[in-house]
């Protein structure tokens, strides 16, 4: 994946232009031909199993077995897993209860702060690609924003937090602000990196058919960019979601953020291993899913 | 006095960045007539690209100007369609994509869907390239590639065809089947054709005039020489054809004797 942090950046060019395909993990078993055998369908699943899942499975159990071991001692500040699938069961097993107030299952908790990070993100890609263009378009527009560029995208997301507060005197639009902040940068540094990089004969090529502005814009400024963009894209949904959970730990109300740390207060340890996993599903999930868009909207020519 | 196609009348070129200019072309005038195939050769680096950009408007002329049809070229259009060097097809895009582009783009309001399709089609097939037409470029060869280019070229229907070193990048077996394809299609569509070219043999071959470019800085056009050769012409007769062997001579004679490659100090 091209990460670009800055926009001085100007890698060698065509890296986004040739058959970029990496080889990516697999998940989908391709079978050769319309009907084989139901034997060599077979085959090649349980070979999928041995290959990809069973590794993967033996570590975890692994990890389960030390654990258990190290944490069932008298004392030991951690409970063992046998110890959170007891105490937890009732999050593991049914995350779709509703009891009123705050006291309801991980997925609700799970889907207020996806719905967050969905609204911040949505508006942080539109405003990132914008931006972006802008400024890996016009020379003057790059001289005068980079430098405010560079200097605010290092400051911590959460340092936004008290001053959206303050703009917004609302935790909830203040939560969704500070999911914009944080996911905004990459994608506009990555996406001005991008539209720099487009090869002069594209270009060459809009101006010889005389398309308008639109029509250069959408049928080869983003395409020809689209795997910065993606790339940008990607970190930009990882960044947001590192940045929710925080968030929602200081605003409160429903979010798996706020769960957390309502569940440390009430010393429930299991809860917060529990709903840690489910953050780390969650997170693997949207990274999953930008990248899953990414290669289908630009035909493979980025890696996954 | 007859009013020729195509004119470029003292065009000069002079890039500067900052203090630093380079005069890259002085005086440059050339007629070229309707239907007419004319080749441009010279060593690397002394202007042939920028000529054929400034003919296709990408560049702007320092000085004089371009004619065409007695209307100056100051922009780029679909009137003066180029063919790159580097063929510039649009890597997300299928061959038929490619072309369809360019298609939908200039006769939107003048064909109907159907009649752009069959026109793409047409377009591919002239370099029989239609059975790839669901590739991406980066599925095809360099030859193929190189094909589409023309074809998206031709599909513009252009007034002048502008190619540059369209077979540069190809093995000897590609490019004389291309320089075959493009002869045959010059006979059928009669279009008029600028051609850059590094290879005497090519110029020769599909030319009916040589224009020879003197080094930079501030090259010009040394000398022209016809070609009187009749079409259609066949690369094996020609081989030991009295007159394509005296032309080859003379622009060996210019390029390596009165106007040798000198390495830029
Ligand atoms: N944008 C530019 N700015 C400054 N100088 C340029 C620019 N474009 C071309 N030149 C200079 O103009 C000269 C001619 O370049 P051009 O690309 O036209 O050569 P060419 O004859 O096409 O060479 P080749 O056969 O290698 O393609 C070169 O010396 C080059 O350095
Ligand atoms: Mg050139």
């Amino acid at each position: 994946m091209r990460t670009a942090t800055s926009l001085a950046e100007r890698p060698g060019m065509q890296a986004d232009t040739g058959p970029a395909v990496a080889a990516a993990p697999a998940t989908i078993v391709a079978f050769p031909s319309a009907r084989p055998p139901i034997g060599a369908k077979l085959k090649s699943l349980l070979g999928f199993v041995a290959e990809r899942l069973l590794p993967p499975a033996i570590v975890l159990l692994a990890v389960g077995v030390i654990w258990q071991l190290v944490c069932s001692e008298p004392g030991a500040s951690l409970p063992p897993p046998s110890q959170i699938l007891n105490d937890s069961w009732e999050l593991i097993a049914n995350p779709f209860y509703d009891r009123g107030g705050l006291d309801m299952g991980l997925f609700w908790h799970i889907l207020a702060s996806l719905k967050r990070v969905a609204i911040g993100y949505a508006f942080a890609a539109v405003v990132g690609v914008a931006l972006g263009t802008l400024v890996g378009q016009s020379r003057l527009a790059m001289r005068g924003l980079d430098p405010l560029f560079q200097v605010l995208r290092t400051v911590p997301p959460l340092a936004w937090l008290p001053l959206s507060l303050a703009a917004f005197r609302d935790g909830q639009p203040s939560a969704v602000f500070v999911i914009f902040i944080t996911s905004v940068w990459p994608i506009i540094i990555n996406t001005a990196v991008g539209i720099r990089n487009i090869p002069q004969d594209y270009r060459n090529v809009a101006r010889v058919l005389r398309l308008n502005p639109l029509e250069h814009f959408t049928r080869i400024m983003i395409p020809a960019a689209s795997p910065y963009i993606f790339s940008g894209l990607r970190i930009g949904i990882g960044l947001s979601w590192l940045a929710i959970v925080a968030a929602e730990m200081l605003i409160g109300g429903v979010g798996i953020g706020f769960f957390i740390w309502d569940a440390w207060n009430s010393s429930l340890i299991g809860d917060i291993i529990v709903a840690l996993v489910y953050v780390g599903i969650v997170g693997f999930c949207l990274d999953r899913l930008v990248a899953l868009a990414a290669h289908v909207i630009t035909h493979g020519t980025t890696s996954s | 006095m007859h009013k020729p196609y195509l004119s470029l009348s003292l065009v000069g070129k002079t890039f500067s960045r900052g203090a630093a200019t380079t005069e890259v072309l002085r005086d440059v005038s050339l007629d070229v007539a309707q239907g007419e195939y004319v080749s441009i050769i010279g060593h690397s680096g002394c202007g042939k690209s920028t000529l054929l950009n400034i003919i296709a408007g990408l560049t702007e002329v320092s000085s004089g100007a371009v004619l065409l049809e007695n209307r100056e070229v100051t922009e780029p259009g679909p009137d003066r369609a180029v063919v790159f060097q580097n063929h510039s097809l649009l890597p997300w895009l299928t061959v038929y994509d490619n072309v369809k582009l360019a298609v939908d783009k200039l006769f939107r309001g003048t064909k109907s869907a159907g009649e752009r399709h069959e026109w793409t089609m047409f377009s591919l097939e002239l370099v029989h390239m239609g059975h790839a037409k669901d590739k991406r470029p980066a599925e095809i060869s360099g030859g193929m590639k190189q094909r589409v280019g023309i074809a998206r070229a031709l599909a513009m229907e252009p007034k002048v065809l502008l190619l540059d070193e369209p077979f540069g990048a190809l093995d000897a077996l590609t490019r004389a089947h291309l320089q075959d394809q493009v002869m045959a299609i010059h006979a059928r569509l009669g279009n008029t054709v600028i051609m850059i070219t590094h290879d005497v043999d090519e110029a020769v071959l599909l030319s009916d005039r040589i224009v020879m470019m003197t080094n930079g800085p501030a090259a010009t056009i040394g000398e022209i020489l016809p070609v009187p050769l009749a079409r259609p012409r066949q690369r094996v007769q020609l081989a030991s054809d009295g007159a394509y062997l005296s032309c080859r001579a003379a622009v060996l004679r210019f390029l390596y004797e009165r106007n040798r490659f000198v390495e830029a100090a």
